[in-house]
């Protein structure tokens, strides 16, 4: 299949942000399945700083939470298989690495913390054994004091009652809660970066906006990295700094989040935009992006999204080399600190 | 909990009641006079036959028999058998012989079914996986009787490796007829821990162990094994029971002087009060190991709760 890897693999400056502690590079995951070959990630390429938020924006199947395995190192392999690429955490590149030096990023490096957090904890072990397990893998630490420590962060996260819960099973906690221990378990060898794939997808709305205010306020006293994976529109405009939007294992459009949401250079980016409810047009029909998400069995030759594309230009139409059917177009500085993969994003970031 | 197990272990009087009704009705549906059969090939006198007929009441009708019985029971007394020879003796004689094949059954289980089923399952559809899938396959497939006199003609006489019967040289004895015993039940514990760690394996919490960067062994012994091993733990409690009464074909086998040989002479000898006895004392070992069996259930899993 073709490729379009990016001409600026470093992305845009990030905004409020110290210097770049994770750095991806053309990263491509493939599947072996027996219905063929799934191309998941597609020459993703992105870094996150201190103090930065990322978020990855798409829709389920873009390979948004892929990429974000892959970082971890956790994919199941096989199906999974990761064809190319650099994943560079703190100078040293992950993919070259022998599995336990990996393994050692995993927790104090890098950190992960998942959807659901009901089927992400363990339910035969109480939650302080659990956020324990970090002190005593990684720094040897004893069980009664690893106890100790899962108490501390159990605060830090504001959990009621710490003391009391830390011996509860997660089964006992709430949803909102489940995520806060998770979200200790996470923070407690102080990571550089934390991914939180849809953090708060599973909550409901006052408790995602606490969970949020937490993160928010975590990273401002640690000052780590945080790649945001979402497909929630609010969510993003709330808390990141830049935003990736991700479509058929590729970024087609990233910037600041004010600029992208602002005003988008990708006719995707604007079908999202488009497709959210208005107040002004209260009553009126939403607009959603026609047609069906892509088979990542077999993507669209040419623009990924050009079978829903309202600006596909094709034949006669196009223009020399940005055919939308047949060019795969790279992703490319639009104006300063904007890129979109489109043939024609200066046609829709002024419209 | 104690409110639970103080109602399990009440429900279990009717339980034991219908099921020793149950064998007793049974034993009495036999054809054939056991008391003319106790003299052979030489009749006895026929006041010998009546009075032996009167002392076991076997002219009454059977629910009196039965009510006899269990009032005779309820004293402790098991009965005796025709010979005169109280059941309770047979029964505490016979005991220690089928629990010692038990446990080396069980044993076996635990080793070989759990080990086997761990490596298949870690490595789903690998080499190790296929060989034990066919060679659990095979296991299953073979009834126990043919399994017995295979590994009997095999590994106790062409091969010399084992003694092809009898008690006379402790544990090593029971080994053999301990794994033909087990077979079965093995093969059926290596297959659900490999199925259960094979599902385990894609678990979310699975894959949360992983990004805390917990080493591998860890990952799989803590995060994968435990979880994996709370269906495995409650099928081999449950099969405590089993062995223990599914001991009968092994012990006539291999000629082990158990629970299960008695049993069988019982019956053919048609003495209700062996057969009873004993079987009623099997139901109960049964539901007592199940009633283990579920409070287990709960200390492994804090999920479950019994009010």
């Amino acid at each position: 299949m073709s490729t379009a890897s990016t001409s600026l693999p470093s992305g845009p400056a990030p905004r409020g942000a110290g210097a770049p502690v994770l750095e991806v590079d053309d990263l491509r995951v493939q599947f072996r399945t027996d219905s063929g070959l799934v191309n998941a990630v597609n020459g993703v390429s992105y870094t996150v700083s201190e103090r930065e938020t990322l978020a990855i924006l798409g829709e389920s199947g873009s390979g948004k939470s892929v990429s974000a395995q892959a970082i971890m190192g956790i994919l199941d392999s096989p199906p999974a298989e990761i064809t190319s690429g650099r994943i560079v955490f703190e100078g040293r590149d992950l993919l070259t690495l022998p599995e336990e030096e990996q393994r050692k990023v995993r927790g104090p490096g890098i950190s992960m913390i998942f959807q659901d957090a009901l089927s992400s904890l363990n339910p035969v072990y109480s939650v302080g054994f659990q956020i324990g397990e970090m002190f005593r893998a990684h720094r040897g630490t004893s069980r009664k004091e690893a106890k100790q420590k899962a108490v501390e962060l159990m605060d830090r996260v504001r959990i009621p009652a710490a003391k009391q819960r830390v011996d509860d099973y997660p089964h006992q906690f709430s949803g909102g809660m489940r995520q806060r221990v998770m979200i200790a378990m996470a923070l407690a060898l102080d990571p550089r970066i934390l991914i939180a794939d849809e953090p708060t997808t599973a909550l409901d709305v006052t408790v995602q906006a606490q969970v949020m205010d937490l993160l928010k306020d975590l990273q401002r006293d640690t000052g780590m990295g945080l790649i945001l994976i979402t497909h929630d529109l609010g969510v993003v405009n709330e808390v990141a700094d830049n935003v990736a939007v991700m479509y058929a294992g590729r970024i087609v459009e990233r910037g600041t989040v004010d600029e992208v949401f602002g005003n988008p250079a990708h006719p995707y980016t604007d079908g999202l935009m488009r497709s959210i409810p208005q107040v002004e047009v209260k009553g009126g029909r939403l607009q959603p992006i026609g047609g069906q998400p892509p088979n990542l069995a077999a993507i669209p030759s040419g623009c990924p999204f050009n079978p829903r594309c309202p600006r596909r230009r094709t034949g006669a139409e196009a223009a020399t080399g940005r055919d939308c059917v047949t060019d795969v177009p790279p992703l490319r500085l639009v104006v300063p600190g904007r890129e979109a993969a489109c043939h024609y994003s200066e046609e829709v970031f002024g419209a | 909990m104690g409110r639970y197990i103080a109602r399990r272990l009440l429900l279990t009087i009717p339980v034991m009641l219908g099921a020793s009704f149950l064998i007793f009705a049974l034993v009495y549906a036999l054809p054939g006079d056991p008391i003319r059969a106790l003299g052979g090939d030489r009749p006895l006198a026929p006041a010998v036959v009546a009075q032996l007929t009167e002392e076991f009441n076997l002219n009454d009708p059977l629910w009196l028999q039965y009510v006899k019985y269990v009032g005779d029971l309820l004293q402790g007394d098991f009965g005796t058998d025709f010979r005169g020879r109280e059941v309770l003796d047979t029964i505490t004689q016979r005991m220690p012989v089928t629990v010692r094949l038990a446990l080396v059954a069980i044993a076996f289980e635990i080793v070989i079914g759990i080990v086997a089923g761990v490596m298949a399952g870690i490595r789903k559809n690998g080499f190790f996986d296929n060989v034990v899938l066919v060679s659990t396959t095979l296991i299953v497939s073979i009834p126990i009787l043919v399994l017995a006199f295979i590994a009997q003609f095999t590994f106790g006489l062409q091969l010399g490796l084992f003694p092809i019967a009898g008690v006379n040289d402790g544990w090593y004895s029971f080994l053999l007829p301990g794994l033909v015993l087990a077979a079965g039940s093995l093969a059926y514990v290596a297959r659900l821990t490999r199925t259960s760690i094979a599902e385990n394996m894609r678990a979310d919490y699975v894959r949360t162990a992983r990004a805390k960067g917990l080493p591998r062994r860890d990952v799989i012994v803590r995060h994968t094994l435990r979880n994996s091993l709370i269906p495995v733990v409650t099928f081999i409690g449950a099969d405590i029971g089993t062995l223990m009464g599914g001991a009968i074909v092994t012990e006539t086998v291999f000629n082990l002087p158990g629970i299960g040989r008695a049993v069988f002479d019982a019956v053919r000898a048609q003495e209700g009060a062996v057969v009873v006895g004993i079987v009623t004392l099997l139901v109960f070992v049964f539901i007592f190991f199940n009633l283990v069996v579920d409070v287990l259930y709960a200390v492994l899993d804090p999920r479950i709760r019994y009010e």
